[in-house]
């Protein structure tokens, strides 16, 4: 549904500290990537490394210290409804039902309420919603609500989907499921995402490439190509091919998260 | 004590069946009534609107806050000498505390609702798009909603114990008035109907802005309470 052309990242000598109190605390260090349009990136660390931080400077809530990120061939200056963000809390408007979540984007931007409800109705059975419209956030399950968000995203057609361990607080099964989901989704709205995570199946079951960070200050460790055939099925992650990946990836986010909680020697 | 002045329940009956009957006790529910309104509706504009500018932008809680804060310690009812010099007639002195005393609740309840907006909620309205002027509108205002119904609840409590105090003190209408009047040509009877008119109507008006509250807010789970 998406013009193939769009969705073209351009992270170059990303920095980025924060001031707390006269304190400078360096949140992501010389950060480069190059995303190809309609691509699907996973980016893989330690609490703490810096993730939200990359994602915020994308979605333009934070400003970089160093470095530049373009997308498009636009640079970043702000929010905009051309990059969408996908929150861990699903941070639904509680006040308004799954309908109007869903078309507050199109709201937005002024388009007049049967063509937002058609095109709604559209992105709510996409993420297997319909006959959802009317509740409200509160009535609906994590894993529910959390389609909502990506529903709501997408309905912007943005040309980045920016998501923020979207499915960190789901069960298992859930976790799962949604993963599925959102490939399913994926293949039918094609837009670049980066997926923010630190579960490493979890991140080389989606992605094209997975970038691995170091602990904070958040570099680039390494950048692992996933080759896997999509469409992608749970049963992936048996497979030698996938074994191998997460082994490679394992040792060295298991080296980085030392980094992080010290004290356990061997 | 005196007990033997208060008045048996079928005095109090008989009483209130005879009230009701005059034309006279309609003007001071009505007088009460009337001054109720229009000092809460006064209040409820000024104390929103100025409660959502003072909770959602800085220069407004700089510049508005404090004399709010410096005023707000002096009670409803110390305002009623001045009140009666500054205003032109005994209504509007009254409806002028009536609304002071409602004011403060409403505004510090808003402001507390809109300081208390999940900030994700900001960011994601607008990475959907949503400009400055959106997101008071559609963010701002619902969040705070919750508090602002909780400040009106309690404003309106207020504000009906200031219309009595001041009926009582400077009144010649009005529910407050009738009562003390009743009390200085000792009709024990007339105060005890007096008294229970006041509470009657002011658990209507409570419950009628829960209920018109809870109109407005379809999205917050009915209580526990209530069953399922
Ligand atoms: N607004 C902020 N002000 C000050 N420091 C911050 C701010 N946001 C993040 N940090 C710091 O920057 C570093 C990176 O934070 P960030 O949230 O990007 O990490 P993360 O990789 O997303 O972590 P997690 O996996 O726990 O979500 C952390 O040390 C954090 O304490
Ligand atoms: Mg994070």
């Amino acid at each position: 549904m998406t013009d193939d052309s769009t969705g073209r990242i351009e992270i170059d000598d990303l920095s980025i500290a924060y001031g707390v109190n006269g304190r400078r605390v360096e949140a992501v260090r010389r950060f480069t990537l190059t995303t190809t349009p309609g691509e699907f990136v996973a980016l893989l660390g330690p609490s703490g490394c810096g993730k939200t931080t990359v994602l915020n400077a994308v979605a333009g809530f934070v400003q970089p210290s160093n470095g530049t990120v373009v997308v498009d061939g636009e640079p970043v200056q702000g929010p905009g409804a051309d990059r969408g963000m996908v929150f861990q809390q699903p941070s639904l408007f509680p006040w308004k039902t799954v309908l109007g979540n869903v078309e507050f984007g199109l709201k937005m931007r002024g388009i007049k309420k049967t063509l937002r409800t058609s095109r709604a109705h559209a992105y709510l059975s996409l993420v297997g919603l319909t006959g959802f419209e009317d509740a409200y956030p509160a009535e609906l399950s994590g894993g529910m609500q959390q389609r909502v968000g990506i529903a709501r995203t997408l309905v912007n057609r943005p040309r980045v989907m920016l998501m923020d361990e979207p499915f960190g607080a789901l069960d298992a099964q859930t976790r799962l499921a949604m993963q599925e989901l959102l490939l399913d989704v994926w293949r039918e709205v094609r837009t670049t995402v980066i997926f923010v995570t630190h579960d490493i199946d979890e991140a080389l079951f989606l992605a094209d490439r997975v970038v691995v960070m170091t602990a904070r200050p958040g570099e680039i460790r390494d950048v692992v190509t996933v080759k896997l055939a999509r469409p992608r099925a749970a049963e992936v992650i048996a497979t030698a091919e996938f074994m191998a990946l997460k082994a490679r990836v394992f040792a060295q986010v298991r080296e980085e998260s030392a980094r992080v909680l010290p004290g356990r020697r061997r | 004590m005196r007990f033997q002045n208060i008045p048996t329940p079928a005095e109090v009956l008989a009483e209130a069946v005879d009230l009701f009957g005059t034309a006279g006790f309609y003007v001071h529910i009505l007088a009460s009534l009337e001054r109720i309104w229009l000092g809460f509706a006064i209040a409820g504009a000024l104390g929103i609107g100025l409660g959502l500018l003072i909770g959602w932008f800085r220069f407004a809680e700089d510049t508005l806050l404090p004399p709010i804060e410096l005023l707000r310690p002096i009670p409803a009812v110390a305002w009623v000498p001045l009140s009666i010099m500054l205003w032109p007639t005994e209504r509007s002195s009254i409806v002028f505390i009536t609304a002071l005393g409602a004011f403060f609740p409403i505004v510090l309840n808003t402001i507390h609702g809109v300081e208390g907006i999940d900030r994700q909620l900001v960011r994601a309205a607008t990475s959907l798009g949503a400009g400055r002027a959106a997101i008071f509108r559609e963010v701002v205002i619902p969040g705070a909603l919750p508090s602002i119904v909780t400040g009106l609840s309690v404003g309106m409590g207020v504000s009906w114990l200031c219309l009595i105090s001041a009926e009582m003190i400077s009144g010649q209408f009005g529910v407050g008035y009738f009562t003390w009047v009743a009390y200085g040509i000792v009709k024990y009877s007339q105060i005890v109907v007096g008294m229970l008119v006041i509470g009657v109507l002011g658990m209507v008006s409570s419950v009628l802005i829960r209920a018109i509250g809870a109109r407005c807010m379809p999205w917050l789970p009915r209580r526990v309470k209530d069953g399922a």
